[in-house]
């Protein structure tokens, strides 16, 4: 066991846990941050993605021991991100989700993409979305969705 | 298929019905209808129906403030009733939309279904089964509200009119509905409704946003997976390597060592035995479960191997199976030329449904009663489980329906395997909430797949180039035998479901005949969203593009040549697709090719076109048209929605690393790196939808999505490759 001090969402938590404990877990049970989601635990299926440093990361199989001071963002938060507003929007106006599981992370990577990629092409969407598995297949209105976030943002 | 939904219909609309009605403590008024017992339940003991008691408060709620609040009497994953009930029910209400919240009943006899007489999620039957519920229910409170009104002002009920939760009168009067909801709740309940002329729907027939979008949006909905209660703890089970085999010693030393862990121990599977570990988190029982030493007697059990199921299913394809369907003249084949005639054999792997959300449930366990949470399909036959194994009545097991993340079939399983091991660890730890965690890995190496099979066919062509006799054998698991669905889907040794989608085609063809093996080889089955269409559509699909290509003849005329003039649904769709598809077919893109694709399934018709090229050897669905003729569109979005993402998972089929396997008893599959399913460079890029209007009672609208994209796609294939593609996954193009 160890102690940390990581900044979620803009604020400083500390947890106490095995260093070896993937910040997904800790996100879910020690803070209580349950719209990142588990869906593999192998980096597979991008349910638990969370920005590190504004990077899109899959916090499955990063040990809570490796954040560091880097920040995280969750999808409990993105809502405060200008960007992150606009895609949440444009996934409600275009009734993106079905069962909506893997949905917390198709918007971080979505966000992420349009953060360094504001008016991105079907491939930009296909390679920055191509590691999230929707099992309901939504991806179409996914790709839709997207596109409107970008016209939305220009 | 619409003669049995007919008579189930006039079934529905000639029983009685109740509505129970009482005020709220805080002014509101509380409706529930019931029924005067399970339909099925009815007709197997020919008893009188028993009277029962519900809660108050069962299906409308209004609440002071003017919200209405709808209970939905079916798990919402994914699939959209969660809106389109609510729909329903407040559109005849006249109900205001933005002030209903729905939501999901907990385990009770009065949610039901009213045609299958079980609380459940399948057989595309939500809408349809509760359509006609779901609108008296709505109208009645309407009707009530309205006499409350009418008897304040002192006018007849026949001069008020309502909209947006107010009540009109004559001269200018106005009442909202939680003003009346008090008033209301002592009039008498009227026996009989008008329902709506469909022209006077103010909601259905709408494209209305689903209600669940901005929680799953913002990662504020909770999921079964994502409970949390005080004192909670997790469970992970190490379950056998081989389904069935047995725990013969453990060492949990290391396991026990892993701080946050609480307990270990054996516990009874539907399969075997296992080693449950609870701990304070999910982290602990995960570590711990993986350093459990656990030797495991394998000696019992059969280990089911692919190489050797294929051999054995091969063979058993060349000889007659139990008989489905015997039309014609059986001997018309054996007369035809060699050159007339088309063999070929089709081959299907095991399918792990894989939802997002893992399986889980939470159950606490106080002694004489316990409460669940569980994303379930099933809620009547897990409840019943649970209290099996903790030595309750059902009643006595409270069971909250969480939303779950998918399904597909995998959360309705007749022998509530998860449930029953979730309750086994809760009976150990009393007084203390344990949430059953399955893996990924539990997940794919769990079994309760999609059987197996391989068909084999014989198709003798007449002179008019149509097939003259037809011999078609399925062999495959049955997903139903052992079940308490045997008695009603299994005759004859035939299981409906896995001939389903052939022996009911509806191609005309004269002769023809379909038979069925069933093998049991020790590994667990399951329906898997479209059941037996899964595979069914592909062959029948195939064949008749295969037929038309022979024949030199379009393949959609082909079809259309060789339906049913009855097949209006499934005529219908093919019209529409044609026409919404001619514009881009007639341009397509040199490497790209069209495959074109119908089929019936769930009382709903589907045809669709797809644009494919080849793309570093994979297929590239560029576009999907897709027609669909499923009676009245509730909520249009939703069937959009569906069909867009349908198609999608039924590529799951196609993938290269689209299959179960076994070796030696033992699946080989343990994650999505194994088995996958598809990202998005895999689904079609874009898919548009179009609905036959028809104001006819709706049909299923989950399930029938699915059948159509794969065959669909290696038609197209076929066009680019020169191949006809009869084994699937698509390992290699």
């Amino acid at each position: 066991m160890a102690t940390y001090q990581l900044t979620i969402n803009g604020q400083r938590r500390e947890v106490m846990t095995d260093p070896s404990t993937p910040l997904l877990w800790v996100l879910r049970e020690d803070l209580k941050l349950t719209g990142t989601k588990y869906g593999c635990g192998v980096s597979a299926c991008g349910a638990c993605t969370v920005h590190v440093a504004g990077v899109a990361t899959r916090s499955c199989m990063v040990p809570v021991s490796m954040i560091g001071d880097r920040p995280v963002v969750t999808i409990e938060a993105i809502g405060q991100d200008p960007v992150g507003k606009v895609v949440q929007d444009a996934w409600v106006s275009h009734d993106v989700v079905q069962c909506g599981y893997c949905q917390s992370g198709q918007i971080m990577s979505a966000v992420a993409l349009l953060k360094h990629t504001p008016n991105p092409t079907d491939q930009n969407i296909e390679e920055s979305m191509g590691g999230n598995i929707c099992r309901c297949g939504t991806y179409p209105r996914i790709r839709q969705a997207i596109k409107a976030a970008a016209q939305h943002l220009q | 298929m619409s003669a049995a939904s007919t008579a189930a219909n006039d079934l529905l609309l000639s029983r009685r019905t109740f509505l129970r009605v009482s005020a709220t403590a805080a002014g509101g008024l509380l409706v529930a209808l019931y029924l005067d017992g399970p339909v099925a339940a009815q007709e197997a003991s020919q008893a009188p129906p028993k009277p029962q008691i519900y809660p108050p408060d069962a299906f409308v709620n209004i609440r002071p403030d003017g919200t209405i609040v709808i209970q939905v009497n079916r798990l919402e994953f994914g699939q959209g009733v969660h809106t389109a009930l609510p729909m329903l029910l407040a559109d005849e209400m006249d109900a205001d939309w933005s002030q209903v919240i729905a939501e999901l009943a907990p385990a009770a006899d009065v949610y039901k279904d009213p045609r299958v007489g079980m609380q459940m999620v399948g057989g595309s039957g939500s809408i349809a089964n509760s359509f006609q519920q779901y609108r008296e229910l709505g109208a009645k409170t309407r009707a009530m509200l309205v006499a409350a009104a009418a008897a304040q002002w002192q006018v007849g009920p026949q001069q008020c009119r309502t909209e947006a939760s107010v009540v009109h009168g004559p001269s200018g009067q106005s009442a909202r509905y939680a003003a009346l909801a008090a008033a209301a709740a002592k009039q008498p309940v009227p026996a009989a409704v008008q329902l709506k002329d469909p022209a006077q729907f103010r909601l259905v027939g709408q494209a209305v946003r689903r209600l669940d979008s901005r929680p799953k949006c913002d990662g504020s909905l909770k999921f079964g997976l994502d409970l949390d209660l005080p004192g909670m703890m997790t469970a992970v089970v190490a379950h056998p390597p081989v389904f069935g085999a047995r725990v013969k010693s453990v060492d949990d030393k290391a396991a026990r060592s892993v701080e946050g862990v609480r307990e270990v121990f054996e516990i009874p599977l539907a399969h075997g035995t296992g080693v449950a570990i609870v701990a304070d988190k999910f982290w602990p029982a995960k570590q711990a479960r993986d350093r459990l030493q656990i030797d495991w007697d394998l000696s019992a059990v059969e280990r089911a191997d692919s190489a050797q199921l294929w051999a054995q299913y091969t063979a058993l394809a060349r000889t007659p199976g139990h008989v489905a369907v015997a039309r014609g003249d059986a001997q018309a084949l054996a007369g035809m030329a060699s050159g007339n005639r088309v063999v070929a054999e089709y081959h299907f792997p095991y399918l792990a449904h894989s939802p997002m959300e893992p399986l889980n449930t939470t159950v606490r366990f106080d002694g004489d009663r316990a409460e669940v949470w569980a994303g379930s399909q099933f809620q009547t036959v897990d409840q019943a489980a649970i209290a099996e194994v903790l030595g309750l009545q059902p009643a006595q097991v409270t069971f909250h329906t969480a939303m779950a993340g998918g399904g597909f079939g995998r959360r309705a399983t007749p022998d509530a395997h998860v449930q029953r091991e979730a309750a086994a660890i809760a009976k150990r730890l009393r007084g203390t909430p344990v949430k059953l965690v399955w893996t990924r890995e539990d997940d794919v190496q769990g079994g309760y797949y999609r059987p197996m099979h391989v068909h084999r066919i014989e198709i003798g062509i007449g002179p008019d180039s149509m097939p003259a006799a037809w011999h078609h054998v399925i062999v495959g698991q049955s997903i139903l035998g052992g079940t308490p669905f045997a008695a009603m889907l299994v005759k004859n040794g035939v299981d409906a479901t896995a001939v389903e989608g052939v022996a009911d085609t509806h191609y005309t063809i004269p002769n023809f005949h379909v038979s069925v093996h069933h093998p049991t080889p020790n590994v667990p089955v399951l329906w898997w969203r479209s059941v037996g269409h899964t595979h069914t559509a592909f062959v029948m699909e195939t064949l008749m593009d295969e037929l038309a290509a022979r024949a030199q003849m379009d393949p959609i005329a082909y079809r259309r040549k060789l339906l049913d003039p009855t097949a209006t649904k499934l005529r219908a769709a093919l019209d529409l697709m044609e026409a919404k598809s001619a514009a881009w077919r007639r341009k397509l893109p040199t490497q790209h090719a069209v495959g074109i694709a119908c089929h019936a399934s769930f009382d709903t018709g589907v045809a669709c076109a797809v644009e494919v090229s080849i793309e570093n050897k994979r297929p590239r669905i560029h576009q999907a048209t897709v027609a669909v003729a499923c009676g009245l569109a509730v909520n249009p979005l939703t069937i959009e929605s569906q069909f867009q993402a349908g198609v999608a998972f039924g590529v799951s089929q196609l993938m290269a690393k689209g299959a179960i396997t076994l070796t030696d008893g033992r699946v080989e599959q343990r994650n999505f790196d194994a088995y996958t399913p598809p990202y998005m460079i895999d689904a079609p890029v874009a898919v548009d939808v179009h609905i036959v209007p028809s104001t006819e009672p709706p049909s299923g609208c989950g399930e029938p999505p699915v059948p159509v994209i794969a065959p669909a796609v290696v038609n197209a294939l076929a066009q680019l490759t020169g191949t006809r593609y009869r084994s699937l996954p698509l390992v290699a193009i």
